[in-house]
């Protein structure tokens, strides 16, 4: 027999005492300890429809492959009409938008034809001239500031099971590009080619291949790139290079050889081309959880640049929000923590579903982006076990022995110890325009946790 | 007055976070202005012509670039030099120990124990948050035991009730004491295997059981307690009924011995048809007015079981009562139900109105934010003292609980208060002879000091009445005495 022993480390050594094999939790009272939070825990812990809810949550997200089934412009793939806009994070307007969004937007303004110069578009944003709408709310994630216009090129991910689908934005590169909210003319430019060039050959590539031997399995590649060192969020090298080796036979006849040269050129010279790829996966598997009652499983983390948001499974389409933090990490160039802007993105969706920051101990070759170690990053993700639920069988991590990822945050248990889920990051200048200044770890801010978790417990039924 | 310095390395490598991390050292070294070692990519040529560098226009993504700008006083041998050692740096292993940390909660923990390997958690954490590591246990399908006290009525109801859709045992909340299968949970006596099974709503009350059982020779095969408050009408046994079916199931078990409080009316109903219904026979010791004591109750299972009755052993001899002190009796206990049956007894021979006091220094009242009394007996000597000096006080009456969880030499802190005493001391000793703090040396330890040690606690509290009945009735404690 062997006991788990949480509280007095006393009974503990009494235990030892007689002999008798125990388990120690180093259990802490909540880190913001109110009176509330406890009741609350008490409450929650104590709902009879909680762990069936969150047994079918985890089974949801679990039993979810994405498959690559189509590219198209967001005004086809999304209905995205004229003068709409969507962006990361939750719902946000102009007058609390932060640089790299408000850069993103005057960008995407220009994009679009909306206006002859992107330094035009504050003025109307001011005024109320566009609709600005979370990707979230629309099936879609948009890495940094995620603006979406109409004209721009996404991919299409679909639960084959269900026909239910998600959508992303195709990678742009690093520097200056416009989800870091910058808007310059190159910026323009590689959009548009992005639009004409290779949005359609991608198009043609997906469809030829889903065609002729079945859609790309986009969760298929996450597998195999956990085992080759890339979390899917700061590394998505391997996954890049598969998404090439699957396309890349279908791509040759997609168009003329210099502009299939071209595509071949910029999405290997791209190493986070994958993450949007990996992003939309991720929503797909966590949307499978949207709507159970009872469950404490957060099914999106985002942030806009000035919120950081989560919605759980178990509380419906409500956001709660606080103040998006400043990650801490390494800087380019001169940039320090004063150009940084404060955490932006939907590309938390990947954490959210275990991977990203959660899987840092598979993607060894970045834990110096930190001034982290190895060890570190096996820490970091034993760390992000305590608040999981559940562990991913599909999306193993060699180095823990092929422990399955930490799936399922659970609000119950990062309330009860404190433990923030690890956000593996890029950092955008807090001016527009400026673009990426830097790359780290963030973590939401704490208080959300409990206003989700106080939200569960009136739900709880009297 | 700057210098710059833009120095290309070909084939020199290290990937692009290193390399970030060495820009970062050789900025804060003294004299440079700002620093970048980077591989020139593309990206990072525009990032250091951002930064005001002039890169050679033949640089390629294989060729390391180091940039420095430094200030009027910077020496450029002392920089390069940092760029080496930080190149250095970056190219070691950090030797950190991987160590694990151990779990936060109980469902993380209960994860590390094997399949098919039986687990019960312990749970003494504060009340208000006992119930959510409890609840883990309960999903996990493993029995608790909730040492926690204050842990809100409705929440025990919840949790019992969780519980018993799944077949899982509840053990408290406010369980001091319980053996599985041999294992002392919380504070437990060292007792042998046997064919008593115990349920006890109170964790003293079952200690006095098993210690007087251990004396006899009699062993226990399992001792769940159960909580105070589960015979109540608003808790209605859930605990008891599921400690009862299982120790019925227990092969080994030829009696069950159930000691609590008298019960809810209802659920005594209730819990008398289960009894009924069981093979195994159900014993009470109900702990009130009109019931028998525990030491009595022990001696009737003892009867059934065909095992003779011994003498329940006293140590030493107190001292007589000092003619210049009133006759109350002051009871200072650390066990709850040790202190509840003192008193019944004490009152039930000398009346309730003779100035007679008890206090549990394991209640609530004394326990808010401290170590319960069997660990920390601090507060409990110092009203000794207080009670020594009291003149109105005839009779000290105490108790001392050895066991698993409780403090490793008791008397070492007692015994000093207790010698020189002119009040009459009588102490129960509640331990068997394999508990760790040596039962014996205790006992030899109280009584140097002039108190006299029973190991029956309604033996000691009659003694007390005994003596504290003296200052008035000579005659009566001679008869007494004779007894």
């Amino acid at each position: 027999m062997r006991v788990v022993t949480t509280g007095t480390e006393l009974l503990a050594d009494a235990l030892g005492a007689q002999a008798v094999a125990t388990e120690r939790v180093d259990w802490r009272p909540p880190v913001t300890a109110t009176s509330d939070v406890t009741a609350d825990l008490a409450r929650v812990a104590l709902d009879p429809r909680r762990a069936e809810a969150n047994r079918r949550a985890v089974e949801a997200v679990l039993g979810v492959t994405a498959h690559l089934v189509d590219v198209g412009p967001a005004s086809e793939v999304l209905g995205l009409e004229r003068g709409q806009f969507l962006h990361a994070g939750p719902p946000i307007g102009w007058d609390r938008a932060s640089g790299p969004l408000r850069g993103a937007l005057m960008g995407g303004a220009a994009l679009e034809g909306l206006v002859d110069d992107a330094e035009e578009a504050p003025a109307l944003f001011e005024a109320g001239a566009f609709d600005l709408e979370p990707c979230h709310h629309r099936g879609a994630v948009g890495p940094m500031a995620g603006v979406v216009t109409p004209s721009m090129w996404m991919w299409v991910l679909e639960d084959l099971e269900t026909g239910r689908r998600t959508h992303c934005t195709l990678n742009e590169g690093l520097g200056k590009v416009l989800r870091y909210g910058a808007y310059s003319p190159e910026v323009l430019t590689r959009l548009r080619w992005m639009g004409d060039v290779l949005g359609p050959l991608l198009r043609s590539a997906v469809r030829r291949v889903r065609d002729e031997s079945g859609p790309v399995d986009v969760t298929g590649i996450l597998t195999q790139m956990l085992q080759m060192g890339d979390e899917a969020h700061n590394r998505n090298r391997a996954g890049t290079l598969m998404t090439l080796r699957d396309l890349g036979p279908a791509l040759v006849h997609s168009g003329e050889p210099t502009d299939v040269a071209d595509v071949l050129r910029f999405v290997g010279g791209n190493d986070h081309f994958f993450l949007n790829l990996a992003m939309p996966t991720c929503k797909l598997a966590l949307d499978a959880a949207r709507g159970i009652d009872g469950s404490t499983m957060v099914v999106a983390m985002a942030r806009n640049g000035t919120d950081f948001g989560i919605q759980v499974a178990g509380t419906g389409d409500e956001w709660f929000t606080g103040p998006a933090q400043v990650a801490e990490g390494l800087f380019l160039g001169d940039y320090g923590p004063d150009d940084a802007n404060p955490d932006i993105g939907d590309s938390a969706i990947t954490e959210t579903a275990g991977i990203g920051g959660f899987a840092m101990a598979t993607a060894p070759a970045i834990v110096r982006l930190v001034g982290g170690t190895v060890p570190d990053a096996l820490a970091a993700t034993r760390r992000m076990h305590e608040i999981a639920l559940a562990e991913n069988p599909r999306w193993t991590v060699p180095v823990l022995d092929f422990q399955g990822t930490p799936t399922g945050i659970d609000v119950a248990r990062v309330c009860r110890t404190g433990i923030l889920p690890q956000i593996n990051t890029g950092m955008a200048g807090a001016v527009a325009g400026v673009g990426q200044v830097g790359a780290g770890l963030v973590t939401p801010p704490a208080e959300i946790f409990p206003a989700a978790l106080a939200r569960l417990a009136e739900l709880v039924p009297r | 007055m700057s210098t710059t310095h833009v120095e290309l390395r070909p084939g020199a490598y290290a990937d692009s976070v290193a390399l970030l991390q060495v820009s970062r050292a050789v900025q804060a070294l003294p004299g440079v202005a700002s620093a970048q070692v980077a591989m020139a990519t593309g990206l990072n040529v525009e990032v250091l012509s951002g930064m005001g560098f002039e890169v050679p226009a033949h640089a390629g993504p294989n060729d390391m670039v180091v940039a420095l700008r430094l200030d009027g006083d910077g020496d450029l041998d002392a920089a390069l030099a940092g760029v080496a050692a930080a190149l250095a740096d970056a190219g070691r292993r950090g030797s950190t120990s991987a160590e694990l940390a151990p779990h936060r909660t109980t469902a993380a923990a209960l994860r590390e124990v094997p399949p098919g390997e039986d687990a019960v958690v312990l749970v003494s954490v504060p009340g208000p948050s006992a119930v959510v590591e409890a609840v883990d246990a309960i999903e996990a399908g493993c029995d608790v035991m909730v040492f926690s006290d204050n842990v809100p009525l409705a929440d025990e109801v919840a949790l019992k009730r969780a519980a018993a859709e799944r077949g899982v045992l509840v053990m408290g909340p406010d369980c001091g004491t319980a053996v599985v299968g041999g294992v002392g949970l919380g504070f437990a006596n060292v007792v042998a295997p046997g064919p008593v099974g115990v349920v006890a709503a109170s964790g003293t009350g079952a200690q006095q059981v098993l210690a007087l059982l251990d004396h006899a020779g009699v062993g226990v095969t399992h001792a769940y307690g159960v909580g105070g408050r589960d015979l109540s009408a608003e808790v209605g046994a859930l605990a008891t009924r599921e400690a009862l079916r299982r120790l019925d199931a227990e092969p080994g078990v030829e009696r069950v011995l159930l000691v609590s409080k008298p019960p809810a009316e209802a659920v005594a109903a209730d819990v008398g048809a289960l009894a009924d219904s069981l093979a195994t026979p159900v014993a009470t010791a109900f702990l009130g007015a009109g019931h028998p004591d525990l030491t009595a109750a022990t001696e009737t299972l003892l009867g059934d079981l065909g095992v003779a009755v011994p003498d329940w052993p006293v140590a030493g001899t107190a001292r007589p009562p000092h003619p210049g002190r009133g006759r109350a009796v002051r009871g200072l206990f650390v066990g709850g139900t040790l202190c509840t049956e003192a008193r019944l007894v004490v009152e039930g021979l000398l009346g309730a109105d003779g100035g007679h006091l008890f206090t549990d220094f394991g209640d609530d009242e004394y326990t808010s934010g401290r170590a319960h009394p069997m660990i920390d007996p601090t507060l409990r000597t110092e009203e000794v003292v207080r009670a020594a000096a009291d003149p109105a006080i005839g009779v000290l009456l105490l108790d001392v609980v050895l066991g698993h969880g409780a403090e490793p030499d008791p008397a070492a802190s007692l015994a000093p208060v207790l010698a020189g005493l002119e009040v009459p001391v009588v102490v129960t000793v509640v331990g068997t002879a394999g508990d760790p703090q040596d039962h014996a040396h205790q006992v030899r330890a109280l009584t140097e000091t002039g108190a006299e040690v029973h190991l029956s606690n309604a033996g000691a509290a009659r003694r007390a009445a005994e003596l504290a009945g003296a200052a008035d009735h000579p005659t009566r404690l001679t008869q007494e005495s004779a007894r």
